[in-house]
């Protein structure tokens, strides 16, 4: 029953796309068939940047696989047809189709450069976290704010997902996808990440942000992303290098909020931090005594 | 003494072979150390796939059901491993051995005993890898690519894998040498480079690759093996070296591979389009310097697998209009197979129908490889199925759907029999089409964000999930039908001519099928190099 749903759900995506519907991106099936536009600027710029490929390369199939099914179709030699065997080389023709995909590639070539220069701008930040990834599982640090925590696979998923736990995934919420702290974050302010890794490489990635950034021991990466002012949620994603037996559970969730929550969330959160720390100096200098 | 002469005169061939087991570890001659390669190629192709079963098994469903995340990890480093340097490579040499002495116009290759110690290297080399599996710690687990740090937490495994690494490295080189060698001196008077056939060609040109890059990754495994066990930090920031490096390092190598990989495939669909469309290839002078051209861009492209690490502005740039320009000659190369068939004759035997799957599917395989020279979109399918689906499109319905082209070929050519060709349709369509279903849905997957290199994923992953699994025990199964028609043809196929195929032309279809043991003794005459030369 499971296979029939998939199906049915590519015939209609297939159908939609071909009309070219807008509404087909807000399907329920189209998020299982593509890239998400994100809630960032840049995402959506990356999105934008991927259809525009997608279409190049859809156009490009369609003459090219064109003139293959014609030619297997109409020059058969089961209908009789004669070899030309003198067509071996046509040079007006050869400069053709090396020039034209130069032309195209210029076209795409300009966009994407655009986009990067723009995702490689990480001046003028509001706020700076730094991320360490680790074996398995991240480290968040405001800086200068006190605020420093870390994050892990939720207990719901990571009890579901031992081998032979008798836990049906699909009773689990968020799967694989779930924290127990997520990342909190303000909504319409430039964020810059500092990513590094403490063990092994790690990857921080969260689609919906358009941001996959390498966290390398040693090295301290850079990036950054601004939500939509309008948009406050939950948005997940997944360490993205190979990091050893847990890499495929160590998820990443984004809570982006208000700047007014926002900045009540680290207000009280610096609080909390700094009253345990006093706590467990105090409980340090007892036990010692 | 008389019966003596009548012996040797039986034996004009000049056939000393040694028999029983002598034959094959003694083996000097280009065809019985071909047929070694495929042997052992195939043998391998069965293993590695054998270990991709493992994994679609697992991910058939979300949860974790049959295996252990860390041996999962191992199966998907084995099965690249494996694949890549145990069937993949070792089937081009074979072919290359079967072949390129037959297709210039020589009795064999040109340094037989470097070519036995070349294959007799690779036995050892694999059973070294695939005997890491019962080591404490178990098989190497960190990705084929084997990126430090996480390679070096590898366990007993760790050396196991460096040394399998520098065997392949140096059976590899020798056979390559052997290639180059031949090619430059053993061509047969009148057979000029511009009349090589494509695969020849290709093969040269691939043989220069291996013999540049092979080096690279041993030194690159080298550094690791000093990192592991004699206390340097080649790629350990702590103590001043550069994680990164070793990528640059590695990708420097694995690039250039896996043109290795494709090139002499692009050689084999040269022959056989032309072949079966009863008509010259188009364009052969351009095919030739396409060729050329993407194995000098294969050297200056290596960084776009690395594009997330976090490189300067002015050097993502540079790699992704570096690894644009690929585009221009493999297009160059697919407009001319097709303006090949164009206004031809075209019939559809078995060799063809490979031939005309590979020129669809590794184009749709060349699309989503254009889509990841995108940088900015790439930071979207940097490691996600996406690109588990591009590679696999590049490499199954490409370089082992060419060999797969290459086999149905010349098998009658060197068995002297035709095989099943109704079975050898049925292993066509079956392979052609679970290739797609079990390849197709990883795009969406990776679109939709699963990572790769995971055993266990989110809900929604599911039904893509369970299509491909199917596609690939389909795939799989489908594929156990090609050794069997092999020695079902060797057996019992009904004999051919010289030319077994209508349309056939070069130099090994002037040779009797099966083809004498010592191939060209005497060079073919320039008017037989004349009617060989297809364009």
């Amino acid at each position: 029953m499971t296979i029939r749903r998939p199906l049915a759900r590519l015939a209609l995506c297939a159908a939609a796309a071909a009309l070219a519907l807008p509404a087909a991106a807000e399907e329920s099936g189209w998020a299982q068939l593509n890239l998400p536009r994100g809630v960032t600027d840049i995402s959506r710029k990356i999105y934008a940047l991927h259809m525009e490929i997608f279409w190049v390369c859809v156009w490009i199939g369609v003459v090219v696989f064109g003139a293959m099914i014609w030619s297997i179709i109409a020059f058969r030699k089961s209908q009789g047809a004669v070899p030309d065997t003198s067509m071996v080389h046509n040079t007006k023709v050869e400069i053709v189709w090396t020039i034209v995909p130069v032309i195209i590639l210029i076209a795409m070539a300009v966009p994407a450069a655009r986009t990067l220069v723009e995702i490689e701008d990480t001046t003028k930040t509001g706020l700076t976290i730094k991320v360490t990834g680790f074996q398995w599982g991240w480290e968040y640090e405001y800086l200068d704010e006190g605020v420093a925590y870390y994050s892990h696979l939720d207990r719901a998923s990571d009890a579901a997902r031992e081998l032979g736990s008798g836990i049906d995934p699909t009773s689990v919420p968020h799967y694989l996808l779930n924290v127990d702290r997520p990342l909190v974050v303000p909504n319409g302010v430039k964020v810059r990440l500092l990513i590094t890794g403490a063990d092994v490489i790690h990857s921080w990635w969260v689609k919906d942000l358009g941001v996959k950034k390498d966290a390398i021991p040693g090295f301290i990466n850079e990036a950054w992303f601004k939500v939509d002012d309008d948009f406050t949620g939950m948005l997940r994603g997944n360490c993205a290098e190979l990091c050893g037996r847990d890499h495929g559970f160590m998820p990443i969730v984004v809570d982006v909020r208000t700047k007014a929550d926002f900045d009540t969330w680290l207000k009280n959160t610096a609080a909390a931090q700094k009253q345990a720390a006093a706590a467990d100096a105090s409980a340090a200098s007892t036990s010692g005594m | 003494m008389a019966e003596q002469h009548a012996h040797a005169a039986a034996h004009d061939d000049h056939d000393h072979k040694p028999h029983g087991w002598r034959r094959w570890v003694y083996a000097t001659n280009h065809k019985d150390i071909g047929t070694m390669y495929l042997v052992f190629a195939c043998t391998m192709f069965f293993i590695g796939g054998a270990m991709a079963m493992v994994i679609r098994l697992e991910l058939f469903k979300p949860g974790l059901q049959f295996v252990d995340p860390q041996f999962f990890n191992s199966m998907t480093t084995m099965h690249a491993l494996i694949m890549i340097f145990g069937a993949v490579m070792p089937a081009w040499t074979g072919l290359a051995n079967w072949m390129i002495p037959m297709q210039v116009g020589a009795p064999d290759m040109a340094l037989p005993r470097l070519n036995n110690f070349s294959f007799w290297i690779l036995p050892f080399a694999f059973t070294l890898l695939l005997s890491s599996l019962f080591v404490p710690g178990g098989a190497p687990a960190g990705g084929w690519t084997m990126y430090p740090p996480l390679v070096l937490q590898t366990g007993a495994s760790f050396p196991m894998l460096v040394f399998a690494v520098h065997m392949m490295g140096a059976s590899s080189i020798l056979g390559a040498i052997n290639v180059v060698v031949t090619i430059m001196n053993m061509r047969a008077p009148g057979m000029t480079l511009l009349r090589m056939p494509l695969f020849v060609w290709t093969w040269l040109i691939t043989a220069y690759l291996l013999i540049a890059v092979m080096p690279v990754l041993a030194g690159a495994v080298t550094m690791l093996l000093t990192d592991h066990f004699f206390g340097t930090t080649f790629f350990t920031a702590a103590g001043g070296g550069d994680p990164v490096m070793f990528q640059h390092i590695f990708w420097f190598f694995g690039h250039p591979e896996v043109y290795i990989l494709i090139l002499p495939a692009f050689g084999i669909i040269s022959e056989i389009v032309p072949t079966f469309s009863r008509k010259p290839l188009f364009g052969y002078e351009a095919m030739v310097y396409a060729v050329a051209s993407i194995a000098f861009l294969s050297f200056i492209v290596w960084a776009h697998h690395m594009f997330t690490v976090g490189m300067p502005l002015a050097a993502q740039l540079f790699f992704m209009l570096s690894t644009m320009l690929i585009a221009i000659p493999t297009g160059v190369k697919v407009f001319n197979w097709t303006a090949t068939m164009w206004r031809g004759s075209l019939s559809f035997e078995p060799p063809m129908l490979f031939a005309l799957a590979f020129l669809f599917l590794f184009t749709i395989g060349g699309f989503s490889g254009l889509m990841l020279a995108m940088v900015p979109a790439d930071y979207q399918y940097q490691d996600t199925y996406f690109v588990v689906a591009h590679f696999h499109y590049v490499l199954v319905p490409g370089a082992i759907f060419g060999i797969m082209a290459g086999v149905y070929y010349w098998l009658p050519k060197w068995t002297g029999r035709m095989y099943d060709m109704t079975l050898a349709k049925w292993h066509f369509w079956l392979s052609a089409i679970f290739v797609n279903v079990l390849f197709f849905p990883q795009h969406f997957l990776g679109l939709a964000g699963m990572p790769r290199r995971i055993p266990d994923y989110a809900v929604q992953f599911t039904d893509w999930n369970m299509v491909s699994s199917i596609g690939g025990f389909g795939f799989g199964l489908s594929q156990l039908l090609f050794p069997y028609l092999i020695i079902k043809c060797i057996r019992t196929g009904q004999p051919v001519g010289a030319r077994a195929w209508e349309g056939a032309h070069g130099l090994e279809w002037e040779l009797p099928s099966p083809p004498p043991y010592h191939s060209w003794t005497t060079p073919p005459s320039a008017a037989v190099i004349a009617r060989g030369a297809a364009h």
